[in-house]
């Protein structure tokens, strides 16, 4: 994955709540045994209301999105991160993630950013203005040139592996003596556990 | 020293860590996973590409559900039926292949062992209590209802699960659900939970594992526990747990890939050291009176848009919050209600009977036992039961439920994830609404436009009979 440091840019206002996967790629996309060319399919339904701020030429190819409490609930799909990432969109701004999406988000170098409510409509009324925010994640800042300045919590193994764009698999990879110390133990004190589809 | 008294959550989240890192994340290991067609492509092609082998083969299984059709798969000369859609069957026939090539036991669409994961799973004696379980798929917390911890996954979780058999994970909160008294008669687990995520709202759990408490989840069967659990996730949770029991147990034993002999009485003895000690400290509380149930429906495009079915559409001026203000209408605009208009006056075009909430011999029973001598009235264009697994349509036709389904005017279909979420062919039209017993009315869910009320078995029942949103209490 690609690795992120800073994001500065115009940001997409909007500010809806309980914006779930299926709205962020409905299922008839997920046919597709790629990765690739899902952001045809983004938001599919808000796209179809005329006016939305996915196809407002104020908003194109902002790398920034702005939503409401609650973003990403619902499906576990992680096409919708791979959606947005097709879209362009590098970070999203809200003040709740479902647990599952902002997981799927960062392993694809998206960086979801948690602030309050107040914190959100203020950069919702700054991006409506067509007006660039900059998110620095070593800092843990996002900034307007208003001089708003809000700080973000962000667990520091995820901000370690956006900053470096690692490969979380190959990292446990690594572990794998771990992995079959843990193993060994179980498969002697409860032999059933492991024996899955073979029993 | 006596060790601080755990919550069931605290209990299997031990067992399972690995190591623990300085950043507080911990390697967790992960006993039991379950592949579908359309969340692991992209994993095993990772593996592929980095020529990484599946560490643990015999600890996955996997199955298609989500893109199958739901029509015959057989014909008439014993044959099986291809698939239209090429798109599809591209998707089926990369699982089909991926999984013998990863050593990975694959059930095929043509097996009588078939069905949605979260009912195969269980099934199949593969999902046991106090496992971790994952799968690509947000309704493993299904599984939950086992006592086993629960939860879905992406795709790049799921590759990492198949190369490391571990996942990194940051502990959760331990949260109780705690229902007090009795459900009054005709109410169902489904009811139930329904009223939960209404009270606690689609983002109440979120950041928790849910444990639900009460003698009203001892006395539930698996099958309605299954349920329960299965929609902790609409709640937010990305788990759900309810303590293994003697219930448990006898669901359990004898199954095909269940414990057996000394090793089964070693696991029983286990599993009944999984329940939260007394004085264990939840991070949230929420307490529910059971009398308060009513059969439940949702009137919205969240799944904590639930009214009693005595209930009215809401207004949006009835809600405090401003941007669930702006839902609300939103919400009323796509479904095409208008506040103050009673649930039972809502009419119904469609009924789905399925999913991995609601497809299991019980919810079948329960739908057919109104049905039984009843039609669908002429307004209910589409009616279709869609059974959980190859088995559970077997044991319904053994119990001459397919008949009765059939005899009111329903489609008996092969088992499937189906109209639940509208990516096979089975969708409900634009415009049209849909009585189902699914776990998701968001828009566009169940096909572009469609218009969905979450309900019980029963209650879709019902409401085909009448052709509108119906107290189900009225028909027994």
């Amino acid at each position: 994955m690609q690795p992120l440091t800073r994001v500065e840019g115009r940001a997409i206002p909007l500010g809806l709540k309980n914006v779930d996967t299926d709205i962020i790629i409905p299922a008839k996309w997920l046919k597709t045994i790629s990765r690739e060319g899902l952001g045809a399919g983004a938001f599919e339904s808000l796209r179809a209301e005329p006016g939305n701020v996915f196809d407002d030429p104020a908003y194109k190819g902002a790398p920034i999105l702005i939503a409401g409490d609650n973003y990403g609930c619902g499906s576990s799909r992680e096409h919708a991160a791979w959606a947005m990432l097709d879209l362009g969109i590098r970070v999203v701004i809200a003040p709740s993630f479902s647990d599952i999406h902002s997981g799927n988000a960062v392993k694809n170098g998206i960086l979801p950013v948690v602030l309050p409510q107040d914190a959100v409509d203020r950069l919702l009324e700054v991006a409506r203005e067509g007006l660039e925010i900059a998110i620095d994640l070593e800092a843990q800042t996002v900034t307007t040139p208003y001089q708003d300045r809000f700080t973000f919590d962000i667990d520091p193994f995820r901000k370690h592996c956006l900053l470096h764009g690692l490969d979380e698999v190959g990292l446990t990879m690594a572990r794998g003596e771990a992995i079959g110390g843990f193993e060994a133990t179980r498969t002697a004190a409860q032999p059933w556990l492991m024996r899955g589809t073979a029993a | 020293m006596a060790s601080r008294p755990r919550t069931l959550y605290e209990k299997i989240w031990d067992a399972h860590v690995v190591e623990t890192r300085d950043d507080g994340t911990a390697l967790i290991y992960i006993d039991r996973h379950l592949v579908h067609e359309v969340t692991s492509p992209q994993a095993f092609e990772a593996l592929k590409v980095a020529g990484r082998p599946v560490r643990r083969p015999e600890l996955t299984l996997a199955v298609p559900d989500h893109n199958l059709p739901t029509t015959a798969r057989i014909d008439a000369k014993g044959a099986p039926v291809p698939i239209a859609d090429p798109e599809s069957a591209a998707q089926l026939a990369a699982l089909e292949v991926n999984a013998p090539a990863f050593g990975i036991r694959y059930i095929p669409a043509t097996a009588k062992e078939q069905g949605i994961v979260h009912v195969v799973g269980p099934e199949q004696g593969f999902s046991l209590p106090g496992t971790t379980i994952v799968c690509g798929d947000s309704h493993t917390a299904c599984h939950g209802g086992l006592g086993a911890l629960a939860f879905g996954i992406g795709t790049s979780e799921v590759e990492h699960v198949l190369a490391t058999q571990t996942l990194l994970l940051q502990q959760s909160k331990p949260m109780e659900v705690r229902v007090e008294g009795d459900l009054g008669p005709g109410i169902s687990a489904k009811d139930l939970i329904l009223h939960i995520i209404g009270r606690i709202g689609a983002a109440g759990g979120s950041g928790y594992v849910i444990e639900y408490l009460g003698a009203v989840f001892q006395r539930m069967t698996v099958e309605e526990r299954l349920t329960v659990c299965n929609m902790s996730i609409e709640a937010g949770a990305r788990a759900g747990l309810i303590a293994p029991d003697d219930t448990t147990f006898a669901y359990i034993k004898g199954r095909p890939m269940a414990p057996q002999g000394a090793e089964w009485d070693a696991a029983v003895a286990y599993w009944r050291t999984l329940h939260s000690d007394d004085g264990a400290m939840f991070a949230k509380s929420v307490t529910i009176n059971a009398a308060d149930v009513e059969p439940s429906v949702t009137w919205g495009t969240s799944p904590e848009d639930v009214v009693p079915i005595g209930g009215r559409v809401p207004s949006p001026e009835d809600f405090a919050d401003e941007s669930k203000r702006v839902a609300v209408q939103k919400s009323l605009d796509y479904m095409g209600l208008v506040p103050g208009t009673p649930m039972t006056e809502v009419p119904i075009e469609n009924v789905f009977i399925g999913s991995c909430t609601n497809s299991r011999i019980e919810d079948l029973r329960a739908a057919a036992s109104i049905l039984r001598g009843r039609h669908k009235a002429g307004n209910v264009r589409w009616a279709i039961v869609v059974p959980g697994s190859g088995l559970v349509k077997a044991q319904a036709e053994d119990e001459g439920l397919d008949r009765i389904f059939t005899d009111a005017g329903f489609e008996w279909r092969e088992p499937g994830c189906s109209a639940c979420l509208g990516m096979n062919p089975d969708k409900v039209p634009p415009g049209e609404r849909c009585a189902s017993t699914s776990n998701r009315n968001f828009v566009g869910r169940q096909g572009p436009g469609a218009r969905t009320h979450l309900v019980s078995p029963a209650m879709a029942a019902a409401a085909a009979v009448t052709g509108r949103l119906t107290d189900v209490r009225e028909l027994v």
